[in-house]
């Protein structure tokens, strides 16, 4: 029902920026270079340099050894550094690593981490040891703030999306993600709307507020508009700010960027017209 | 101001080329009245007039009898099924090419919401004469015997709540079986069915197989009790049911009621809340509760009250009430003047015999007919307003505490049109849905239709069953 | 399959007829290719040799296709069936100058042939959204419980098509499986391939999803004991021999038993006559399903 909301003209310009506001601009491949993260830090930086007033990002995400790269790239910009850790996208090792892996990503810079969860230890009802280690890695993060990912795509029923919200939640996640972006299905709108109101449920519960993240698979405006309307309608405007959604993606940002200039302009754009960084 | 603001998102309504005068459709062609008169049709939403349209007089109805009858001896009860199939089958594909047309039209005349006619009623029209127009020639297998005939003439009469969803529900089985028909469109929604004629011409649908004779209840009565029919087919309130039962018992005339409702929507414990909120919603303010079937009784158990009237509230605050042309707008207009006159006095009765009334805050435009979204706690079975259908966005909640007072609950209405259920245990919902004295049981849905889906009532919602195989029931000699 | 009027006249660009597998088009992996001559004996087109490995390929492509067609609603697959209707009308001439020029049939009996296809599709079209209420039941167990009978798809059915027709009898034996669910491996009337082929051409443009119908041609001999014993395949229609060759289709039936598919050998039909129920049944597995019904 919600996919059907129709966003027009205002609406749609308000809708574009806050998107653009609200990602967390993203690389996690292991063929990344220092070289690769400094180009996505500039695009951060000034996603349309033909259009100066555009938006900067929320954040740009990386992986643990490049993090020191991005904070050195972004130090002033007010757009956060996010390092994925404990042992992403697998979550498969010891405890000790994966606090090992927190710690180190801190250290480099980042003052914010995407952790995942044990899915084996949730899919095998060991809910208590899920629960230990999200305390534990919170506890390694310090003033950072954590982002809890679920994998949705492994989970499988919404039963499972909405009880691991919650499981993540207690244990004192400040935002909880769908996904690693590594498997698929990534993101989608019924599970972010589970998520949205674990939030929306929980806040009215224990007087907490904690974010959403979607990531993965979201690369149109189009799709970028329908999660701000399920946001909008669900958990409710209180989390139409980066301070508690945002949008895992990478290439989102120039068509959110060509529809800007679309609206701007009057015309169709093409991606010739847009910096790859 | 909301952060998010959403924009007005209209959808153009250049598209329906509505013409400033309609005649009458007999004989496959556009005709004059003898001895009607004409008469205008609104738009709820703006009080604006949108087209001249004629009230059919008794002679008009004689011709378009006359014409049903000679194409159904001539033409079309001679015709190869296969052939008949085909017909359908065009009419079906024309409904979808002027899908966003007929949608724009429905929402003027009827004040729905766009985005349920473009998503949910013209859809199910197409599919109903797809579906349909498969059976034309497999009657065979229909479980009615080797070789059903149909009945001859259908006289129908039909609902201003889904115009061309009821047109399609009484012509596409009648035509599939041979029959040939009179139909008489509401009078406050006469447009989709006049275009709709026009859509048979396209089809090159032999003249008089469908006769559409616009006009009120005088034209309705002409034609139900008209010597030349052979079967009455009637969608509408219980009150003109009755008398149409009566006047066909004298008549000796086979024929088929759908009515009225008061259907109970159960809520069990272990529903899941968010759910069946939706489900609560969809149920009683889908279509501005215009809907026989709508889940006007709330019946939620005691133990989770306070948190499905939580959500539920919370929920009816971003429900969007405006112009029904808007994509974004959830909630359009009543109907016509008269509906909402009724709707208001049974609310006011609603608060004089002690019930809480609550709405979302909502603001109404100033022209056109509106009524929010209302919802009234503490009521009993006593209330008036837990008995009597009141065919608009008023949903009555009511408690109970085991399945067994559920069902007893659920079944004390004269009513039997749907019920709705919500529980994650299968075995409760199999048990109510044996239980529940209604002839249709949504189990964690609601409002769901679909043509191969028998749909008709109990008791004094009616008799008679309209989609599925079963469907065909009405319009054979059987 | 005339060039037009000789001398000096505009020569035609004539069609080469290759298999249709998982919604393209390929020529025979074997690079084989037979003759296909006209009712007089004239030579018509070369029509490719399908080997064991297309086949194979075939199997792997209905089955690839199976889960996605049998998981879509019977309304859709009704309108599928149906848009293919609407495409064979639009090329009704041209299929009933192959029609003719295959078999020879006068200009009204090939016409009319062609009309019978046509209608056929339509009325296996509207069967989809039926079935299961003809077929289906819910049973009165003596118990609190609810018990429903469905029909569902078997899974991938290999037809041999009728030999003594091109359009009709292949559009006879394709249709009634796959309205339901069914994925099929249709080997063509090795006399009459050419129509099957343009046929595919109509497939592949009709919402059909790739896979959900595949042809070969070629010697039907050669062919059919590789479908018969291919342990992936859970149907099969001999049509294509259970007339024309008995002991053939003795034999196929046999090795079908291997991983017991469902074998269907129906007598001599006429096919221009409307069918019963019994192709549409043939691939249908029931299901039963118990539910309690108390609280």
């Amino acid at each position: 029902m919600l996919a059907s909301r129709s966003i027009k003209t205002t609406a749609k310009q308000w809708a574009i920026d806050t998107a653009i506001s609200m990602i967390d601009l993203t690389t996690l491949e292991g063929q990344d270079t220092p070289g690769k993260v400094r180009a996505l830090c500039a695009k951060a930086k000034h996603p349309d340099p033909a259009d100066p007033p555009t938006p900067t990002v929320a954040a740009v995400c990386v992986y643990p050894d490049l993090a020191h790269i991005a904070a050195g790239e972004l130090e002033g910009t007010g757009i956060h550094v996010a390092s994925v850790a404990t042992a992403f996208p697998s979550g498969r090792t010891s405890l000790d690593v994966k606090l090992a892996d927190v710690k180190y990503a801190i250290a480099s810079g980042a003052d914010e981490v995407d952790m995942v969860i044990d899915r084996g230890a949730f899919l095998a009802g060991n809910y208590d040891l899920v629960h230990s280690e999200i305390v534990a890695v919170k506890e390694a993060c310090g003033a950072a703030h954590l982002k809890v990912i679920l994998e949705t795509g492994e989970l499988l029923t919404y039963d499972n999306v909405r009880r691991a919200s919650w499981l993540a939640m207690l244990a004192g996640a400040d935002f909880i993600k769908t996904s690693t972006g590594k498997v698929q299905p990534a993101a989608t709108l019924p599970v972010t709307m589970i998520m949205l109101e674990a939030v929306r449920d929980f806040r009215d519960a224990h007087g907490r507020q904690v974010g959403v993240k979607p990531a993965g698979g979201i690369r149109t405006s189009k799709d970028a508009i329908r999660y701000l309307v399920l946001v909008n309608e669900t958990a409710g405007e209180d989390w139409l700010d980066p301070a508690w959604f945002r949008l895992g993606a990478s290439s989102l940002l120039n068509d959110l960027l060509m529809q800007r200039a679309k609206m701007a302009a009057g015309r169709y754009s093409g991606p010739d017209y847009f910096t790859l960084d | 101001m909301p952060k998010f603001e959403y924009a007005p998102a209209p959808e153009s309504r250049s598209i329906a080329g509505i013409k400033e005068s309609y005649g009458l459709f007999i004989d496959g062609k556009f005709t004059d009245t003898v001895d009607g008169s004409m008469f205008k049709t609104i738009s709820p939403a703006t009080e604006e007039v949108l087209a001249e349209v004629t009230e059919a007089g008794p002679a008009d109805v004689d011709r378009a009898v006359a014409a049903a009858r000679k194409a159904y001896e001539q033409t079309w009860a001679g015709l190869p099924p296969a052939q008949r199939s085909k017909y359908l089958f065009r009419i079906a594909r024309l409904i979808q090419e002027r899908a966003r047309e007929l949608a724009v039209l429905e929402s003027l005349d009827n004040g729905k919401p766009i985005r349920e006619s473009r998503d949910v009623d013209i859809p199910l029209v197409a599919a109903h004469f797809f579906y349909y127009a498969g059976w034309a020639d497999k009657l065979q297998y229909a479980g009615f015997g080797p070789a059903p005939k149909p009945l001859g003439i259908a006289g129908q009469v039909i609902p201003w709540n889904f115009p061309l969803l009821m047109l399609a529900w009484k012509i596409a089985p009648a035509l599939a079986c041979g029959n040939t028909v009179v139909l008489k469109p509401a009078e406050t929604t006469p447009l989709t069915a006049l275009t709709f004629a026009e859509i048979c011409q396209q089809a090159d649908l032999p003249p008089g197989v469908v006769n559409i004779v616009t006009g009120a209840g005088e034209t309705g009565q002409a034609l139900v009790t008209h010597p030349g029919i052979d079967k009455v087919a009637f969608t509408g309130s219980t009150e003109v049911g009755k008398e149409i039962a009566r006047s066909c018992a004298r008549l000796h005339r086979r024929h088929t009621l759908e009515l009225g409702g008061k259907a109970a929507n159960v809520v069990f414990e272990d529903a899941p809340i968010d759910q069946a909120v939706e489900g609560i919603v969809n149920g009683i303010f889908f279509n501005q509760g215009h809907v026989c079937c709508a889940g006007s009784r709330l019946l939620v158990q005691e133990s989770v009250y306070d948190e499905v009237m939580t959500s539920l509230r919370r929920r009816l605050t971003t429900l969007r009430l405006g112009d029904p042309l808007d994509k974004n707008t959830d909630v359009g207009a009543i109907n016509s003047a008269a509906q909402l006159a009724r709707i208001r006095e049974l609310s006011d009765v609603g608060e004089a015999e002690g019930a809480e009334r609550w709405s979302p805050p909502c603001e109404l435009p100033a022209k056109g007919f509106w009524f929010p979204p209302t919802v009234f706690t503490g009521v009993s079975q006593a209330h008036r307003i837990a008995r009597e259908e009141i065919f608009g966005p008023v949903l009555s909640v009511l408690t109970f505490r085991t399945p067994a007072e559920a069902v007893e609950k659920a079944n004390n209405t004269p009513y039997g049109l749907s019920a709705g259920v919500w529980t994650e245990k299968g075995s409760l919902i199999l048990w109510m849905a044996s239980r529940l004295r209604a002839g249709v049981v949504w189990a964690n849905t609601f409002n769901r239709f679909d043509p191969a889906s028998p749909f008709g009532g109990y008791k004094e919602s009616g008799y008679g069953r309209e989609g599925g195989r079963h469907g065909l029931e009405a319009y054979l000699d059987v | 399959m005339s060039d037009g009027p000789a001398g000096g006249a505009r020569l035609a660009v004539r069609k080469t007829y290759k298999l249709y597998i998982g919604g393209a088009f390929p020529r025979s992996e074997s690079g084989r290719s037979y003759v296909v001559t006209d009712h007089k004996g004239g030579f018509l087109a070369n029509a490719a040799m399908a080997s064991r490995k297309d086949a194979r390929d075939a199997v792997s492509a209905a089955r690839k296709a199976f889960a996605g067609w049998s998981g879509a609603t019977a309304y859709n697959r009704g309108q599928v069936l149906y848009r293919v209707a609407e495409l064979m009308e639009g090329r009704r001439t041209q299929f009933a100058a192959e029609v003719r020029a295959a078999e020879g049939l006068s200009a009204a009996k090939a016409e009319a042939a062609v009309d019978a296809a046509i209608d056929r599709w339509v009325w296996y079209a509207g069967w989809s959204d039926k079935v299961a209420q003809v077929a289906g039941s819910s049973n009165p167990v003596a118990g609190p419980y609810f018990n429903f009978s469905l029909p569902e798809p078997t899974g991938v059915v290999a037809v041999l098509a009728p030999p003594e027709t091109s359009l009709l009898g292949f559009v006879s034996v394709v249709a009634p499986a796959i309205v339901t669910g069914n994925t099929v491996v249709a080997v063509a009337s090795e006399r009459f391939p050419l129509s099957a082929v343009t046929l595919s051409e109509v497939l592949a443009t009709s919402d059909v999803p790739g896979g959900v119908v595949n042809v070969l041609t070629g010697r039907v001999t050669e062919i059919a004991p590789w479908l018969a014993s291919h342990m992936d395949v859970n149907a099969i229609d001999l049509s294509g021999v259970s007339v024309s060759d008995p002991a053939q289709a003795d034999d196929l039936a046999v090795t079908a038993a291997g991983n017991l598919k469902r074998v269907i050998r129906p007598p001599d039909t006429d096919w221009l006559a409307t069918p019963n129920l019994d192709r549409l049944l043939a691939y249908l597995e029931t299901k039963t399903v118990w539910h309690p019904a108390a609280p």
